[in-house]
């Protein structure tokens, strides 16, 4: 079927032009060409922007703004994202990470959107032309979306205070089992005094660990220190099942990946 | 619905052709410019079979508009042997047995011409990514491990 896309200098004119019927934003083509190849015939005409913007990373005062169009390859190799490069390369093998956005990323349904998970624990911002959203407030609702996403942003974690896993069957790069992000503070004494985790493949879009962060506060991180926040990570999951993973099992080794990220 | 013009230059040689709207890169190359070596495989970004460099990076043609690729400069394995002479990535291939059914091996050779091409002198874990995104089901991956390790002895060797 012939697709119509159009090709805007503003974001302004291409969320415009996103108001007709049939009509998709086109990232970098991994969500959308693809339900196209796939044959599905809801999608009648493509909308992208130029817009430069969407394009800049910009990190100043310890705060990050990330571009919609930038790509996982884009983000793994800006030298003041070092942090996050583990994350962004998580997603998919090289030919993808050049084309999979940010942007888009935040609409991949589970058991995709690896980078979203960590875009959550680090309690992101979601830029459209409407203003800015938390990223909870923006996942919730990500199919009510019909502005163009211009930017997410957030606070750069310290060092060391966010942790990634992704977990998988193929090495070394395949389909999620499920991943996880945590952005972690602790006290002068090693307990912990902010947490924020998490989870991705545990819920049809990544979710929250609020019961475990909850449990880790004032908690060492050691086995002892942890094990109640393991005890009630799974609170609130409703895991997929695909062919990689049934939502039992998602649900049983989630405390397992859990631990080891938190005593990494 | 109107052809749309796209213009490019594919393994150095200037194309234009009138395609509709939605056409992927991988089509327009296969069915209107008649480069038949990338391979469609799974249409979903998936296989990696389809793989060419558009503009030094590596991208999937199968999921990349034709219509989004005006003005670039896009290599496909068919545009590697020069006067007949393989390039050294498709003599490794053809000498570690690397081939089995063989659908496979131009995504991995691309995928393969672009770590060369930033790596000269990758290690092993350097190949095994770069080829993450490339599904052979017939060689158990190591011989196309190999022969990428040995490509690249073989290009230092050239250039010492």
């Amino acid at each position: 079927m012939a697709l119509a896309l159009q090709t805007f200098s503003t974001v302004k004119d291409a969320n415009a032009a996103l108001k007709a019927a049939g009509t998709r934003y086109l990232g970098g083509g991994t969500l959308v060409v693809r339900a196209a190849n796939e044959g599905d015939v809801s999608v009648s005409g493509l909308i992208r922007s130029t817009e430069p913007a969407l394009s800049a990373i910009i990190v100043s005062g310890g705060k990050v703004r990330i571009g919609a169009s930038l790509t996982m390859a884009a983000i793994a190799r800006h030298p003041d994202l070092s942090s996050l490069a583990h994350a962004a390369r998580a997603v998919g093998g090289p030919a993808i990470r050049n084309m999979a956005t940010v942007g888009g990323n935040l609409f991949a349904p589970a058991p995709y959107g690896d980078f979203t998970v960590a875009l959550l624990a680090l309690d992101s911002t979601i830029s459209t032309d409407d203003g800015e959203v938390p990223i909870e407030t923006f996942l919730a609702k990500r199919e009510d979306n019909h502005a163009i996403v211009t930017a997410v942003g957030f606070g750069l974690p310290v060092d060391g205070g966010f942790r990634f896993l992704k977990v998988s069957r193929v090495k070394p790069k395949g389909v999620s089992v499920l991943s996880i992000a945590a952005v972690l503070e602790q006290a002068p004494d090693g307990t912990v005094s902010s947490a924020r985790i998490a989870l991705g493949c545990m819920a049809d879009r990544p979710m929250r660990a609020k019961a475990a962060e909850k449990a880790l506060l004032g908690r060492k991180l050691t086995s002892d220190g942890i094990a109640p926040a393991l005890a009630v990570a799974s609170d609130g999951t409703s895991p997929i099942t695909d062919p990689i993973a049934t939502a039992w099992y998602r649900n049983e080794v989630l405390p397992v990946h859990l631990g080891r990220l938190l005593l990494a | 619905m109107a052809k749309i013009p796209v213009q490019f230059t594919l393994n150095g040689a200037e194309k234009a052709e009138f395609i509709d709207g939605g056409t992927t890169l991988l089509n327009a190359l296969r069915d209107k410019i008649g480069d038949t070596s990338p391979k469609g495989g799974c249409h979903q970004g998936t296989c990696g079979a389809c793989s060419v460099i558009i503009d030094g990076e590596l991208r999937l043609s199968c999921l990349t508009l034709a219509e989004t690729c005006n003005g670039a400069a896009i290599t496909t394995t068919s545009g590697l042997s020069q006067d007949g002479v393989l390039h050294p990535l498709q003599r490794a291939f053809l000498d570690a047995f690397a081939t089995q059914c063989g659908f496979c091996t131009p995504g991995m050779i691309m995928a393969a011409k672009v770590l060369l091409d930033h790596t000269p002198d990758p290690s092993r874990d350097d190949v095994v990514e770069a080829l993450s995104g490339n599904v052979c089901r017939c060689t158990g991956y190591e011989p196309i491990i190999q022969a990428v390790l040995t490509a690249a002895r073989s290009n230092s060797q050239n250039a010492a």
